[in-house]
């Protein structure tokens, strides 16, 4: 029962409350602390939605969406590092010009693949190119090969658990474990102050939408349908001639250059990028976000990210000892009270109240994204 | 809502009484008199809007006590919560009472970033306690100068930064390396030395200090090896061969963490036995805390240099170690860190009386110079660099898990953060 509109009327209403959200009840309700702190919240929800295509439609479970939200965020770091790295600024060091960590790990001279990173659009091309290069090496050494569910899952994991260490091990050239901090202007525009942190937070909030778009228009598209017949029926896909890979690498691709967007707004937002970011429990927590919010729903996608990372905030700042069993009740309440996530929520309980509120006859019953057809 | 919890333990008694006992305590040299709240209206002495009322000053902890760090940083933790009831005991500050709010980093530096930020903007803390590993200083450490934040970084560290906004309590690397290493030589004969160390900034960057200390400073030394293993590794045995190939005179270690238990007990299965000091072990990296972990038997002989161990035998020292067992109980143990943790309210204390104000400026201003006779460790002062002036001692580890205290500096040693010839 797809509709052919792009928007049907209902998604056009979630479309419309989450903008309300972000672009009006979020920064008229909060201080500009607390709006960054969104802000940074929403910089995973790039990564959920990339997961709700991957996971929720195409059935690719990937544990390593760190790995593409890193590499995103580390180009992003690169850039702005190189900026902040005048000579005049680290005319303390051995070598001046060069960024601190590499002088504290005695690199005399900048290693040639940082150097490219002068350069703001080449900066943004890469933030984008090079996780869907490393997606596009992965998919393609495992999908054609017939690798999938839990044994892709793991290889996943053990991509972000080797990039971790990769960028630990090379801090010379990486930074190493404290990750590369001290991050200043963007072409001489200062990206600490408040106001620069509010500019980012809209731009952060315009970048959401246009991605939230994109994987609309795949869900939309034939592709969309496709993806979740393969979910649900592999060979059968195959077997109508279709190359099932093929949709797989693609659809993987698209949510690695959203979790690399993502990254990229993690650093200018935040200051700094960190492996800490890469592994194995960030790249969880995002797939939990994704659970949360429900993995069928995009727009669930986004909200889940708010929810968790503000439950974790707030919790956290409450009970600084307790937080961690707070979090852990949260997610055991939401998986066992409500399987479709907060979409799911919304779609069977509040959105049928709300209709009849409205004195209008319920929707049909089946759910929106095509739950599992088993 | 944030956990802020004041300590009570002193309502009841009047302000003067507990002054009058407290001034023979706290024998700071800049007790000025009265400290009455009333002598120093707010509005003088908070012209900047920090969290300051006419009888509390609230400041921040902020340290990781979930996640791996918790177990390192529980002490800090621990000795900051002493020093500021202690402190409020005698009165507080300016006539003012501590409270605190304490943050959770998690082990997590982002974590670290938001919720300094956090402590800074929206609780308006005069000054926070806090951060243990570099890399959670160094992510704080933007929003400290962005937002004129003061902070107290308790951890002996690699150096190479004097932040205006951070007061180092800790020893700098050159300070913690070079003495030990001059004892080592002077003492113990030792002319050959195997560097090993976690791979990350602080041993990397102690090892090169180290490595440049042999090689330019003392004659006939060399470094036969030098080797990193990722944080975490739990399998020494091939390092552990290569050094009973090249029979270094010293083994110079700097692991940290879980590895440390691997570590000492492979050295030990394999039959080095440290307390035949052949090769002698001599570690910046293993405190009380971490013998807790190891096992006292396991590193029997080993010998660490540092600026503070527990048992050291002066009167500070004994009221301390007696406070701290009586707040957090008999079995507590006191390391290095701990004890930097712990000089960290007593210097802010001295800055601000010092200042007259709790301002950031003026307490940075009124900083260098700062001395503390009360310190466990011994007479500690501020250096212009923000570091502290300290003494360096080696300690032997006992089976007990305690250090011996084998040689300690006659001097106080100077803190040099980007020292000249060792870059």
């Amino acid at each position: 029962m797809q509709s052919s509109a792009f928007l049907s009327r209902k998604e056009m209403i979630g479309f419309a409350l989450l903008a309300a959200l972000i672009f009006i009840v979020f920064p008229m309700m909060l201080d500009s602390f607390r709006l960054n702190l969104f802000g940074k919240y929403l910089t995973y929800a790039f990564v959920a939605v990339g997961l709700a295509l991957c996971w929720g439609a195409g059935g690719i479970l990937s544990l390593g969406q760190g790995v593409f939200f890193g590499l995103g965020g580390y180009c992003m770091a690169m850039f702005l590092k190189l900026e902040a790295s005048t000579p005049e600024n680290t005319s303390i060091q051995s070598t001046p010009g060069i960024p601190d960590f590499m002088d504290w790990n005695q690199l005399t001279e900048l290693p040639w693949w940082w150097q490219p990173f002068y350069s703001l659009p080449l900066a943004l091309f890469a933030v984008v190119a090079v996780p869907v290069v490393f997606a596009f090496i992965i998919g393609v050494a495992m999908f054609t090969r017939r690798v999938g569910g839990v044994y892709f899952a793991i290889i996943t994991q053990a991509f972000a658990a080797i990039l971790t260490i990769l960028i630990i091990g090379q801090q010379g050239y990486t930074g190493g474990v404290n990750g590369i901090t001290d991050l200043r202007t963007l072409l001489g525009w200062d990206i600490r102050t408040d106001e620069a942190k509010t500019t980012l937070y809209f731009v952060n909030g315009v970048l959401l939408f246009a991605v939230l778009f994109a994987a609309q228009y795949v869900r939309k598209s034939k592709l969309g349908r496709l993806l979740i017949a393969m979910r649900d029926q592999e060979d059968r896909v195959r077997f109508s001639g279709y190359n099932v890979a093929n949709f797989k690498i693609f659809i993987f691709c698209l949510g690695a250059a959203f979790a690399g967007i993502g990254g990229a707004m993690f650093t200018l937002q935040v200051g700094f990028m960190s492996p800490t970011l890469v592994g194995i429990v960030p790249s969880i927590e995002m797939v939990i976000f994704c659970a949360v919010g429900g993995r069928l729903s995009i727009l669930g996608a986004v909200y889940g990210a708010l929810l968790v990372n503000w439950a974790k905030t707030t919790f956290s700042e409450s009970f600084p000892e307790l937080w961690l069993f707070g979090l852990g009740g949260l997610f055991i309440a939401v998986v066992m009270l409500f399987p479709n996530g907060l979409a799911g929520v919304w779609s069977e309980k509040i959105e049928p109240r709300l209709l009849a509120l409205l004195g209008k006859a319920p929707a049909d019953k089946s759910a929106p994204d095509g739950a599992p057809a088993e | 809502m944030s956990d802020e919890i004041s300590d009570n333990k002193t309502n009841g008694v009047s302000r003067r009484a507990v002054l009058a006992g407290g001034t023979a305590l706290t024998a700071s040299l800049f007790m000025p008199k009265g400290l009455r709240a009333a002598d120093f209206p707010t509005a003088e002495v908070n012209t900047t809007g920090l969290a300051v009322t006419d009888d509390t000053v609230t400041i921040g902890i902020l340290h990781s006590i979930t996640g791996t760090m918790a177990i390192s940083e529980t002490g800090s933790v621990q000795a900051e919560k002493l020093a500021i009831s202690q402190i409020n005991a005698q009165g507080g500050i300016l006539g003012r009472k501590i409270e605190y709010i304490q943050e959770d980093g998690a082990s997590d530096w982002p974590t670290f970033a938001e919720k300094a930020r956090k402590l800074l903007l929206n609780d308006k803390v005069a000054s926070v306690m806090g951060c243990w590993t570099s890399a959670s200083r160094k992510a704080v450490l933007p929003v400290f100068e962005q937002h004129n934040g003061f902070l107290y970084y308790p951890t002996f560290y690699e150096g190479l930064e004097e932040s205006p906004n951070v007061i180092y309590t800790g020893q700098e690397a050159t300070q913690q390396i070079i003495a030990g290493l001059d004892w080592v030589n002077q003492s113990k004969g030792a002319k050959t030395f195997y560097l090993l160390g976690s791979d990350y900034i602080w041993p990397r960057t102690s090892n090169k200090i180290a490595r440049k200390h042999i090689e330019n400073f003392m004659d006939g030394c060399k470094v036969v090896g030098e080797e990193y293993y990722p944080l975490g590794h739990t399998q020494f045995n091939s390092v552990i061969n290569k050094i009973r190939l090249r029979k270094p005179d010293v083994i110079y270690a700097i692991v940290v963490g879980g590895s440390n238990v691997a570590f000492y007990k492979q050295l030990k299965a394999a039959g080095i036995d440290m307390t035949q000091e052949k090769p002698l072990l001599l570690t910046i990296s293993v405190t009380e805390d971490e013998i807790r972990g190891i096992g006292g038997e396991n590193i029997d002989g080993a010998y660490a240099c540092m600026k503070y161990f527990q048992s050291l035998e002066n009167e500070n020292n004994l009221a301390f170690v007696a406070a701290f067992k009586e707040m957090w109980g008999d079995d507590m143990v006191i390391g290095d860190v701990t004890q930097a943790a712990y000089l960290g309210p007593w210097l802010w204390k001295a800055a601000v009386e010092k200042a007259g104000s709790f301002d950031v400026d003026k307490v940075r201003e009124a900083s260098p110079g700062v001395e503390l006779t009360t310190a466990p460790e011994g007479y500690v002062k501020v250096h212009e660099n923000h570091h502290l002036w300290s003494k360096t001692r080696v300690g032997r580890a006992q089976a007990d898990g305690q250090y011996e205290v084998v040689f300690e500096t006659a001097d106080l040693v100077e803190p040099d953060p980007f020292p000249e010839g060792y870059q």
